[in-house]
């Protein structure tokens, strides 16, 4: 059997009756059209939520001293003494297969100074990778740099909250600013984040060298900080960097075997999975709809090739009076079927990007049209073309040729 | 010699409510080729079942059906089909012609089924038989653009395309005006005198008249069959 012919014969078929195809081909496209709308949108939104979250840090671990102990009263998380900057040193010297940027926390509450206005926050002694580790942009100047943390120098970054209650449009970047009784020099300014998930400003905020702040504003003869930031080369990495820096951190604090961790760690797989668990409920929850557009569209083409197996009752008579074989037949329909729902596909495929692109822009979401789900919902129109052409193709083999060209 | 057509105590039984109707009720016959075979008969004399079971489009309950040397009696669907696009070719009284469809696409289309000839070649002798039927400047008129004897031009075209040994007509100008029935039976005389073997149904006197042989059916049975030597009627068509 020639199977091109039968290719030829559904489509001479098809291009008979271009208005019947269309309609066949329309539940098709507006299935998928649906489909490739919204997983855009979906999609869309969640890489907007995923984008939210990595403000917070890449791959980040944050580790905090155990809290304070003066006989039984305990004071809060990071009020210990017990870590110091030499630990963060030390992280950043020796486990730098596994950690990128280690950056060192000191925090002090101070009141800031700028000519006759004053304004409160917290002033944070960070190390120069600090944009790295919580993603912070720069929105003028710049961030210190390695040398000017080395050499204690008093320059400072602020918030774009401080700018906007120290400076009244007036450029910050190379004013001196007093923190507490010490002047700083504003070398930058941080470009703004929001608030986070918890509500708090992250733009209220300073920055300074550690070592600087650690020297000056705290004054504290140990070096110690308040906690440590980590990023890590790889996430996959997670379990061995939190091993080795607890084995690490042990052995500098002299922690004999029966004694707890006197500082601890934490990281962001928590948010993570939670936002992962939503995610995947949105995609269960998205598959769902474009299942049930992609049976109606089904339905649909079932519908219309039944009536249309009817409608060409004399046709399929006459064609098996002059030799096709009821495999033949069987063959074309399904041909005709599959061939109306991938064109069909295809044309949703493009209806679908279309539509999310115009929806996306009337309200302003984020769009992201991913090529493979372009791709898969082309093939299964092409499956859901075989599944429901089938029974009226098998409908139509079965027709004995007698009654078919006998048929009024 | 054997004969193109051989029937041997043919029988069709249709088991329809308690009585069963005995279609076709132990018909014999032979044809042999170049013949041009009128079959007539009252309506449920058995006449059409008899063409549809010597067009292979549906089988006998018992007895032999030999065609071209091949005992076709007993076939599946698909050996049927076969057999009906290599050997018979259709002529119906209502054309059946595919909609929206050019002539000469209706006419290449036994050959797409069949799969023998190259794209150009099967163009070629499409052309060359709708030049044979007359219709050669019309190969790209649909349907809906041809008169009724136009129409069944191209269905007979059609029916030729394979180059089948027998060609079936079923009523053949059972749809048309005298003049376009005049024309048809021409152009099936000119077949016959080529050498292709026609059997053709009607219950028209006038043109059972063109042919060389008549068999009459009644009740299932065949109860006359006439050959006449003589040159078809010309006076008969009137």
């Amino acid at each position: 059997m020639n199977f091109v012919m039968i290719f030829k014969v559904a489509i001479l078929a098809i291009l008979r009756n271009k208005t019947r195809a269309l309609l066949t081909c329309l539940g098709i496209i507006v299935g998928i059209a649906a489909v490739i709308a919204v997983l855009a949108i979906g999609k869309g939104a969640s890489t907007m939520m995923l984008n939210e979250i990595s403000t917070m840090g890449n791959n980040l671990v944050m580790v905090f001293p155990d809290s304070n102990r003066r006989g039984q009263v305990r004071s809060g998380m990071g009020s210990g003494q017990t870590m110091t900057a030499d630990d963060a040193e030390a992280i950043k010297r020796e486990l730098g297969h596994l950690v990128r940027y280690v950056s060192p926390a000191v925090n002090v509450s101070s009141q800031l100074v700028y000519q006759n206005k004053n304004w409160s926050c917290r002033v944070s002694g960070v190390s120069c990778d600090m944009p790295e580790i919580r993603n912070w942009q720069i929105g003028e100047g710049r961030f210190f740099t390695e040398d000017e943390e080395r050499s204690y120098a008093r320059v400072c970054v602020i918030g774009t909250t401080v700018q906007n209650n120290l400076f009244d449009g007036e450029d910050p970047v190379g004013r001196t600013l007093r923190i507490g009784a010490m002047p700083f020099k504003i070398i930058g300014v941080l470009r703004s984040k929001g608030a986070n998930g918890w509500g708090q400003d992250q733009d209220d905020t300073v920055m300074a060298p550690y070592t600087t702040v650690g020297r000056v504003l705290t004054r504290s003869k140990f070096r110690s900080i308040n906690m440590m930031n980590l990023s890590l080369h790889d996430m996959s990495d997670l379990d061995e960097a939190k091993r080795e820096v607890t084995a690490l951190l042990r052995q500098r604090h002299k922690l004999p075997d029966y004694q707890d961790d006197d500082f601890e760690t934490r990281d962001t797989t928590e948010i993570m999975s939670t936002m992962g668990s939503v995610s995947s409920l949105m995609t269960v929850l998205l598959t769902a709809v474009a299942a049930i557009s992609l049976l109606v569209g089904g339905i649909g083409i079932m519908n219309i090739m039944l009536v249309s197996v009817t409608e060409r009752i004399r046709e399929i008579g006459l064609r098996m009076a002059i030799g096709a074989t009821p495999f033949m037949i069987l063959s074309q329909f399904i041909i005709e079927a599959v061939v109306l729902s991938t064109v069909g596909g295809a044309l949703g495929v493009g209806l679908g990007v279309v539509v999310a692109n115009v929806i996306g822009e009337v309200n302003h979401w984020p769009i992201v049209i991913e090529f493979s789900s372009a791709l898969y919902s082309f093939l299964f129109s092409a499956f859901v073309g075989m599944f429901f052409g089938f029974y009226p193709a098998y409908r139509a083999s079965k027709l004995n040729p007698i009654d078919c060209l006998r048929y009024e | 010699m054997a004969h193109l057509i051989e029937f041997r105590d043919l029988k069709k039984i249709y088991a329809q409510g308690e009585e069963p109707v005995h279609a076709l009720d132990g018909v014999s016959l032979d044809i042999d080729e170049g013949e041009f075979v009128a079959i007539m008969g009252a309506s449920g004399s058995g006449k059409s079942t008899l063409l549809n079971i010597l067009g292979c489009l549906d089988t006998p309950t018992s007895g032999s059906y030999r065609l071209d040397g091949m005992e076709v009696a007993r076939r599946t669907r698909k050996e049927l089909a076969l057999i009906r696009n290599r050997k018979l070719g259709f002529v119906f009284q209502n054309f059946n012609l595919l909609p929206r469809t050019s002539a000469i696409e209706q006419v290449e289309l036994p050959d797409l089924y069949m799969g023998r000839l190259s794209r150009r070649e099967r163009r070629r002798r499409a052309l060359e038989l709708l030049k044979r039927v007359g219709l050669g400047g019309r190969g790209t008129h649909t349907p809906a653009q041809l008169s009724g004897g136009q129409q069944q031009r191209v269905a007979i075209a059609r029916a030729l395309m394979n180059a089948p040994p027998v060609l079936f007509a079923d009523e053949p100008t059972g749809n048309l005006d005298t003049k376009a029935s005049v024309e048809i039976m021409k152009l099936f005389t000119e077949l016959s005198n080529e050498g292709i073997t026609i059997v053709m149904v009607t219950h028209e006197d006038d043109i059972a008249a063109y042919a060389k042989r008549h068999l009459v059916m009644k009740d299932g049975r065949l109860v006359r069959d006439d050959r006449r030597e003589s040159a078809p009627g010309k006076g008969a068509a009137g």
